[in-house]
């Protein structure tokens, strides 16, 4: 409980004062229009809480559909990288080509193609962004097994599966969390960058842009704080599912490596 | 079987794609209860033989036969356990949870299992020390679970690639004694390699010393100090003419020492 404490004190003690200093100093001063208050925030937030609600749920759905696909496919993809190099020389310079593609150029094209009402078009988005990171990853994972690791395993006339099964997964485990956890706030991003080019009514980021034309930013703001909240909580839970699976790791008993 | 040699390898060679010849015309034969060092200067090849005996690597030319079978065929048959210079215990296991990895590639029944990790638990002294992970342990500490690991599934012969190499003199010397009285106990065969003079004869009862590239037998010295070898053996003088017949074997094979 102590530790809890001095862990998290500073935490809550910095954003306190972060929120003091905006609702009493940097809002007044720059105006309403330019930034609302934290109060008028929490105000709208509290206000059209069933409307952002669902609509948060709504942009999440479909960044949880584009997070599935896209890791999916990185995932796999990176199996066959890693399992045969040549294919990876051959296709890496495509992959790294079409990263370089910025989302924004990319989003109009999705929702020409699957329609624009269709969470399918925001869904391709987000597995966009989603399999880069993942797949890069994942072949860095599946990779780096020590040498001796691997002759260890041949030298028990272990099979391919099971070198991979019992050696290859576990060591890419880590590296392939990374890669999910920085997809899950991709796929947030890629959603509503998806819904910016127009969307369902009932999509979030199709709701900060009408309350922006509408100068109605305090319920920008409201509908942006969910969008973070739900961000931070899909963050948060493939956090604790790498925790669950990997407890064995030295750093989920406080080391650092 | 006590007449048939465990390793017999007849003019092998090894040259590496890119033409470097790592070994050229390797003829030996370590018998029954042997404790064989292959010593010489880095690049030797001594650690390509020491692969080549365990099916880790092919030979180019020659042969490789292991307890009467070819090195594949006891590969297969897991007729040798391996230690390497880094212990290459896996994170995600405990340390009884490696040593038994071996054990459940064979299908040992769990009740087996157990009772043998315990043993060898006891054989390298590190009772208590089964649901440690392996980061936990000191690097000496690991060596030895690697070790326990090897000789777990009692194979005729145990491959050793600088097991000691990394670690400081004091925990070298000690883990010396411990391999001997290992050795002695469990009435293995040991292919050790090493570049530390005083280790190959404080261990062995015969010193190949390899010349360097491409990797030749240069000599082979009889090591007739006493069993069971003591601490106190390695002030001797008979130990210091022994060390230096090896040291000057090392120099006519090309190496400055």
């Amino acid at each position: 409980m102590k530790r809890i404490l001095r862990d998290w004190l500073p935490v809550l003690v910095v954003f306190a004062a972060g929120m003091l200093l905006w609702q009493f100093a940097l809002a007044p001063w720059l105006g309403q229009f330019l930034l609302p208050t934290p109060a008028q925030i929490v105000k709208s937030l509290h206000a059209h809480w069933s409307v952002l609600w669902h609509a948060g749920w709504f942009t999440l759905q479909e960044a949880l559909g584009g997070f599935a696909i896209g890791c999916g496919l990185g995932v796999v993809a990176a199996l066959a990288l890693a399992r045969w190099r040549r294919l990876s020389s051959a296709l890496m310079p495509y992959f790294i080509a079409a990263n370089a593609v910025p989302i924004i150029a990319f989003a109009p094209i999705m929702n020409d193609w699957f329609g624009l009402l269709n969470p399918h078009a925001k869904m391709a988005i987000a597995a966009v962004l989603c399999f880069f990171p993942v797949l890069v990853n994942t072949t860095r994972g599946l990779t780096s097994v020590q040498p001796e690791a691997i002759e260890l395993m041949r030298s028990y006339a272990a099979s391919e599966l099971e070198i991979f099964r019992r050696v290859r997964m576990p060591t890419a485990l880590p590296f392939i969390f990374t890669g999910l956890k920085v997809a899950t706030v991709l796929s947030m991003i890629g959603a509503i960058v998806g819904e910016y080019f127009g969307g369902s009514i009932q999509a979030l980021g199709v709701q900060i842009e009408n309350s922006v034309t509408q100068f109605d930013l305090p319920l920008a703001w409201a509908a942006i704080v969910v969008a973070s909240s739900m961000g931070i909580a899909f963050y948060a839970l493939i956090g604790v599912v790498e925790r669950f699976t990997m407890g064995w790791h030295p750093s989920a008993h406080g080391i650092r490596e | 079987m006590s007449d048939t040699p465990v390793v017999e390898l007849k003019a092998v060679s090894k040259q590496f794609r890119g033409g470097t010849v790592a070994l050229q015309g390797i003829d030996l034969t370590v018998e029954p209860r042997e404790f064989v060092s292959l010593i010489g200067p880095s690049g030797c090849g001594k650690s390509t033989l020491l692969r080549v005996i365990g099916d880790l690597i092919p030979p180019t030319e020659g042969s490789a036969s292991v307890n009467g079978k070819t090195a594949g065929r006891a590969r297969r048959d897991r007729d040798y356990g391996i230690v390497f210079q880094q212990a290459v215990l896996y994170d995600w296991r405990t340390v009884g949870k490696n040593i038994e990895l071996p054990l459940e590639m064979l299908n040992w029944d769990r009740k087996r299992r157990k009772a043998r990790v315990a043993e060898m638990l006891d054989l390298v002294e590190l009772g208590g020390f089964e649901g440690h992970h392996p980061w936990q342990l000191s690097g000496g500490m690991q060596q030895r679970v690697a070790i326990a690991r090897a000789l777990s599934f009692e194979p005729a012969l145990l491959l050793m690639d600088e097991p000691f190499g990394a670690l400081d003199e004091m925990t070298r010397e000690r883990l010396n004694s411990e391999l001997l009285r290992i050795w002695a106990e469990t009435g293995s065969t040991v292919v050790f390699v090493t570049h530390s003079i005083p280790e190959a004869v404080f261990l062995s009862t015969r010193v190949v010393v390899m010349s360097a590239r491409p990797g030749r037998i240069a000599e082979v010295i009889d090591i007739d100090l006493p069993q069971p070898r003591t601490s106190a053996m390695r002030e001797d003088a008979r130990f210091f003419e022994l060390v230096t017949r090896v040291r000057e074997a090392l120099i006519r094979g090309g190496v400055e020492v």
